[in-house]
């Protein structure tokens, strides 16, 4: 696969597609000469068929959901339905102007409120607003709407968030950003919670604490219910990270642990494309105490059963609005027709099948002589291989083996992640492949290591079937260098 | 095989501790921990004249795999901070109990050098993690 050129390197100078472009004939009536630009801008300058070729191979390279096996631990990869995709596109639905009144929007309300209330039941949780763009975004509003509680009852003691150190990089990252000092709890060897060393820190300055569960370890937190009693008794909140979902969907609520807010990514468990592919979305949930608090506008319903837009003269506590209207809404669409496409007895049949292809294709790969991180546990939606064995002997390394699963055409795991195992893959092979998918996986992940006790520099130079092969992350992290510039 | 000088002393968390004599003390990761780290791509070292307690995150070094704090080994007054990594990080890979060291500090209180790891004791607690 060829190195595709940018559309810029495309250009020549003169060439041009008549029979698309703009009409330039007009007059720029009324626009002040000295708001014109005195230099037209430097597009690229290409033939129709140069174009149609530049991103048809574009195209073609995409690496994706659609095109590979994409077992990335923590992302849930899972197929995103066409079914979801065309009926959100329903001209009803794309026609539709955000700022319209509620009396002529009340379809698309009435979407929204099932999806409401299809996810309070689903988390356990007393209440669910959709607007939050994206799992970091909600994991915002979850964490500032327990600041909002703790500051409306005078508590302003409480400084600290209690993070797991498996926990996902995102967690530290939003304490901080909502103004808390990080606090860190170690995980035990057999990956849960060490409830002794939360014990010695949680206390009248604790705000809350992160967890996500089943952990980034790829295991249940086994006294969830113990950690519970022990933050709240301290006057704390939990917060739950909604990123492992998929394991327990329809089968263990976050509510009935305990938790008072949680935010679920639509883009993994509900199968709203992902990252790239499209917007994400991160609704929160929260428990009756942090009501008050959740970011609007939230969809309410009247006694007349008509529905309408909930905001401040309604929740005055709110900790206000995330997006200009109301979140991703294209992406809530998807999420509630794939919800509805389940039905209750299909919801729980994903974590069945999440559960048994993560439970399957370990089995497989320990039985192939690879180690795991955690061999006493069953896997939840995931699970951690460790290749230490192999950086020692024959010196080949977690990354050396993510390069070289590309070349066999799959997508590599999440590597390095959780930073507490040393040379792991983190691996998720979601519900939606087949056994024959899973086993390809593990055919490949035996010839690698065939490979690797063979001749090490074989994988050391891995990729060699991709449009680039092993990139220089250091230099690329030390010398930043992402715009083209036109010569001179 | 990481290397582990037998003059440093050195703590749990893979800091190693240099005693200069005149009251002060200079710190760096220990090669194992550049090890497992791998290449650095940024340093970000504590500012001049703070006060540092021991056991308190104080520099952040960053590989192309993770961030990782790096932890006081004593309590003190930072006096010195290694300019040279802001642009060759990775001489902490390549040197780091030389040219890679981040930081020195004004020891205030001698008696937590007790506290610390001698090359021994940490030598070991490293194959213990190894094994």
């Amino acid at each position: 696969m060829s190195n595709e050129p940018l559309i810029f390197e495309h250009s020549r100078p003169g060439r041009v597609n008549r029979a698309q472009s703009a009409h330039l004939g007009g007059e720029l009536n009324g626009i002040p000469e000295s708001l014109r630009r005195k230099h037209p801008p430097r597009l690229p300058e290409v033939s129709e068929l140069d174009a149609v070729r530049h991103y048809t191979r574009l195209s073609q390279k995409n690496f994706s959901i659609d095109t590979h096996f994409y077992p990335l631990g923590s992302c849930t990869m899972k197929y995103n339905p066409r079914a979801c995709n065309t009926l959100a596109s329903l001209p009803g639905f794309l026609g539709q102007h955000p700022l319209s009144a509620a009396r002529d929007s009340q379809g698309i309300l009435a979407c929204l409120w099932d999806l409401q209330e299809m996810l309070k039941e689903v988390t356990g949780m007393c209440a669910v607003s959709l607007t939050p763009m994206a799992g970091a975004q909600g994991e915002f509003a979850g964490v500032a709407m327990i600041r909002a509680y703790h500051d409306a009852r005078g508590d302003a003691a409480r400084t600290e968030i209690l993070v797991p150190d498996a926990a996902h990089g995102t967690n530290p990252a939003t304490a901080t950003m909502c103004g808390y000092t990080v606090r860190e709890i170690p995980t035990d060897d057999q990956g849960d919670v060490d409830v002794a060393a939360l014990k010695a820190v949680v206390g009248p300055h604790t705000a809350g604490i992160m967890l996500t569960n089943p952990s980034t370890l790829g295991v249940f937190e086994r006294r969830i219910h113990e950690i519970a009693g022990i933050v709240h008794e301290a006057g704390g909140l939990l917060y739950y990270d909604g990123a492992n979902l998929n394991a327990i969907l329809g089968k263990v609520k976050p509510g009935d642990m305990g938790f008072d807010v949680i935010h679920i990514n639509l883009h993994k468990t509900f199968s709203t494309p992902h990252g790239g592919g499209g917007p994400g979305s991160g609704p929160v949930g929260v428990s009756e105490r942090l009501h008050p608090f959740m970011p609007i506008p939230v969809v309410g319903r009247d006694d007349n059963n008509a529905f309408r837009w909930l905001d401040e003269h309604d929740l005055p506590q709110s900790i206000g609005r995330l997006s200009a209207h109301m979140g991703n809404t294209g992406i809530l669409l998807r999420a509630y027709i794939y919800a509805l496409m389940l039905g209750r007895e299909g919801m729980v049949r994903i974590a069945d099948y999440a559960t048994l292809n993560a439970n399957y294709l370990m089995a497989c790969l320990r039985d192939a002589g690879f180690d795991m991180a955690l061999p006493e546990r069953r896997a939840t939606h995931e699970f951690i291989l460790t290749l230490k064995r192999q950086a020692k002997e024959p010196g080949v390394t977690a990354m050396d083996f993510a390069k070289r699963l590309l070349d066999y055409g799959f997508h590599a795991p999440t590597t390095y992640f959780p930073l507490i195992i040393p040379e792991c893959l983190l691996i998720e092979p979601t519900e939606t492949e087949s056994k024959e998918t899973l086993d390809a996986f593990v055919e490949a992940m035996v010839t690698i290591q065939a490979e690797a006790e063979k001749d090490v520099e074989t994988l050391k130079g891995a990729p060699y079937s991709l449009p680039v092969r092993r990139l220089d992350d250091v230099k690329a992290a030390r010398e930043l260098d992402l715009r083209w510039q036109a010569e001179a | 095989m990481s290397n582990t000088p037998s003059e440093l002393k050195y703590t749990k968390s893979h800091e190693w501790v240099r005693i200069e004599g005149d009251g002060t003390a200079t710190v760096g990761i220990s090669d194992h921990a550049q090890a497992l780290l791998g290449d650095m791509v940024f340093v970000e070292l504590p500012e001049l004249g703070s006060a540092l307690e021991a056991g308190e995150e104080c520099a952040v070094v960053e590989s192309v795999k993770a961030a990782s704090d790096v932890y006081a080994p004593l309590t003190g007054e930072v006096v010195a901070a290694n300019e040279l990594l802001e642009d060759a990080p990775e001489t902490v890979n390549t040197d780091a109990y030389n040219d890679g060291w981040l930081f020195r500090i004004k020891l205030e209180d001698e008696t937590e050098l007790k506290e610390l790891l001698d090359a021994e004791a940490y030598a070991e607690l490293v194959a213990e993690e190894d094994h």
